[in-house]
């Protein structure tokens, strides 16, 4: 591994989990997040009981 | 912004929903296709237009996805189709555009439910301590790579057919059926703890994986494929520095994929090219931005579709920053440390072909690193189990755009919108299946959908959004309930920079390497194409017959 590889890697993996670590605080510090922050899975399409 | 409405809000909840949103853009692009790609294309060179493509392209369309979404739901749309029929004034035309927002999710469903089964299937036989994949075959006839390659019927195309019990068929089966019924009686909602737990525990197997990566003993064939050399092969940019001598014999296994694959591991030091030379193949570009697009689900009309169901004032802005951020976390971190240094200490040098089916290297490699780790039977099991279900979640959303698009376009229920949708899906994962030879199906799929598709559905997208509903409207969108303020420079890189890199990068391809691309595809990628047409042919009729509807019902004239 050479030198260039080092560095792409540290700041690569460095960017990342600076990234993650800026956006978890975030959330932590944000009152309300868990009613207003949502991701795919927990979104409710309301169309489960339209047939019965 | 919100005013703060959850003073009583404890640390556990929030920490639920960092896990929730994190986890959720945690699936089998991270792990196994990532890897892959950025070997292929020459390591850390890879990683400057990943970079360029997570900044400018990545993070952006998320947003713009979300806030298209949103923007569609207020006038009762949840597809692709629908949402651009809202925001360019009812036009039928822009439905049209929307049509690979059904496409992308469908077709890649069909190649990725038979590999959510590989993974079922590895866990299984890790949960029941199957020596071929544990290295204990008492049979040396039957090795670790053997094994796999019958297993996910390599060898030759229908193979799987003649060996049911002992193939990936039928856990195939278990994984369809399982998808249908959760979508079918409504339950996908109801697996959210998957991702507040499951995924976690995921990320932690995979640090896991990754300390006895990076502490595995270089191969006694050749000392030269160490781990550090196997970063090195990730993350060199402008190609493999390897030290001359490399293996003048290939190990058992990479002899294995070698025989299966043709030429999967090189004997010599590949051509070392420079960084620039590198970076000039707009190949590269593209495919940094597909796997951009593909591990955010960005482009696929996923978003679109989930985010249409959203209130007015939830965020969209913090929630796909930090799924982006935790998929990039997962990628580069864990995804781009574990599955090629393995696979260099294991197997030396790979060719580009072998590279090229990331996902099969991804089950040829992590066996065999298994095999070494203490307890590795059950890190086996739970690795692979928990990627199933990673699996599993990212499926279920993939057909979501399609049941909502039937719903509202052809005003059918959703118990028979899965219906239709089970036998369509049906019909083309037995094609990837049946061409199981050297995965040519998959692959096809995977490279004229999954990169190419996905592609041109962004490029689509940031069009609409950037000069069809307008940035500040857009960025309005964006910001209406956003938990952070994002930075009005959006604008700017949404309205011209994100276009204009796609339409160049694009147009370079095309007259690139379009020409050669076309020039050797197969009977098995001509058999694909024809199947993506034949699926392209089928949405724009249903597209034709719900915009004729929506046109008869009015529905969308108010914003609801």
């Amino acid at each position: 591994m050479n030198i260039g590889g080092w560095i792409i890697m540290s700041l690569s993996v460095g960017g990342m989990t600076t990234l993650l670590g800026w956006c978890i605080y975030k959330v932590l510090s944000t009152p309300g997040s868990s009613e207003h922050l949502h991701t795919q899975i927990d979104i409710d399409p309301h169309d489960d009981d339209d047939d019965d | 912004m919100n005013q703060p409405n959850g003073s009583g809000e404890s640390w556990g909840t929030r920490l639920g929903v960092i896990l929730a949103v994190t986890g959720s853009a945690v699936g089998l692009g991270n792990f196994l296709r990532f890897p892959g790609l950025a070997a292929q294309f020459e390591g850390g060179a890879f990683m400057i237009p990943y970079a360029v493509a997570f900044l400018i392209l990545g993070l952006p369309i998320a947003w713009v996805e979300w806030s298209m979404g949103r923007y569609g739901g207020k006038y009762g749309f949840n597809s692709t189709p629908g949402c651009y029929f809202a925001i360019c004034n009812r036009s039928r035309p822009a439905a049209y555009m929307g049509v690979l927002g059904l496409l992308v999710p469908v077709m890649i469903y069909m190649f990725y439910v038979f590999i959510e089964a590989w993974c079922l299937g590895f866990a299984w036989k890790y949960l029941i301590g199957d020596p071929a994949l544990l290295g204990t075959a008492t049979d040396t006839d039957v090795t670790t790579g053997t094994y796999v390659l019958d297993f996910v019927g390599i060898k030759e195309n229908g193979s799987l057919f003649h060996n049911f019990f002992g193939s990936s068929l039928v856990h195939l089966l278990i994984c369809f059926v399982l998808n249908f019924v959760l979508i079918y009686r409504g339950l996908n909602k109801g697996i959210e703890w998957f991702c507040k737990w499951a995924m976690p525990a995921l990320v932690l197997c995979a640090v896991i994986v990754l300390i006895r990566v990076l502490t595995l003993a270089p191969n006694p064939v050749n000392e030269n494929q160490n781990v550090i050399n196997g970063l090195g092969y990730m993350w060199n940019p402008g190609g493999i520095v390897m030290p001359e001598t490399l293996p003048a014999e290939a190990t058992e296994a990479a002899s294995e994929v070698a025989a299966a694959t043709t030429d999967a591991v090189s004997d010599a030091t590949p051509e070392k090219k420079s960084l620039l030379t590198t970076l000039s193949d707009p190949e590269i570009w593209l495919a940094a931005a597909g796997q951009i697009f593909f591990s955010l689900s960005v482009g696929f009309g996923v978003i679109i579709t989930y985010s249409s169901y959203l209130k007015k004032d939830d965020d969209v802005a913090l929630s796909s920053l930090t799924a982006a951020a935790g998929n990039g976390f997962c990628e580069v971190a864990l995804g781009g440390m574990i599955l090629i240094p393995a696979a260099f200490v294991f197997l030396g040098v790979l060719d580009e072909k072998t590279l090229d089916s990331a996902f099969q290297l991804g089950f040829m490699v992590l066996p065999q690193v298994f095999a070494q780790m203490p307890g590795g039977q059950f890190f086996g099991f739970l690795f692979f189990f928990l990627l199933f279900l990673a699996a599993v979640t990212s499926s279920l959303s993939m057909l979501q755009p399609a049941i909502a698009f039937l719903e509202e376009g052809l005003d059918i229920n959703r118990k028979m919108s899965v219906t239709i949708l089970g036998f369509v899906t049906f019909v083309g994962t037995m094609f990837v299946v049946y061409f199981s030879e050297n995965l040519a199906a998959l692959d096809a799929i995977d490279f004229w959908v999954a990169t190419f598709c996905i592609y041109v559905l962004a490029t689509v997208q940031v069009i609409i959004f950037g000069w069809v509903l307008g940035v500040d409207e857009g960025y309005e969108e964006l910001m209406t309930g956003a938990e952070i303020k994002v930075h009005k420079s959006f604008k700017f890189i949404v309205k011209y920079v994100s276009p204009l890199f796609l339409l160049i990068i694009f147009a370079v391809w095309i007259f690139k390497a379009l020409p050669k691309r076309i020039e050797n595809i197969g009977h098995v990628e001509g058999l694909a194409l024809g199947f993506i047409a034949i699926m392209l042919t089928f949405f724009l009729l249903l597209i034709a017959s719900a915009t004729k509807r929506w046109n008869k019902t009015g529905k969308g004239k108010v914003a609801q």
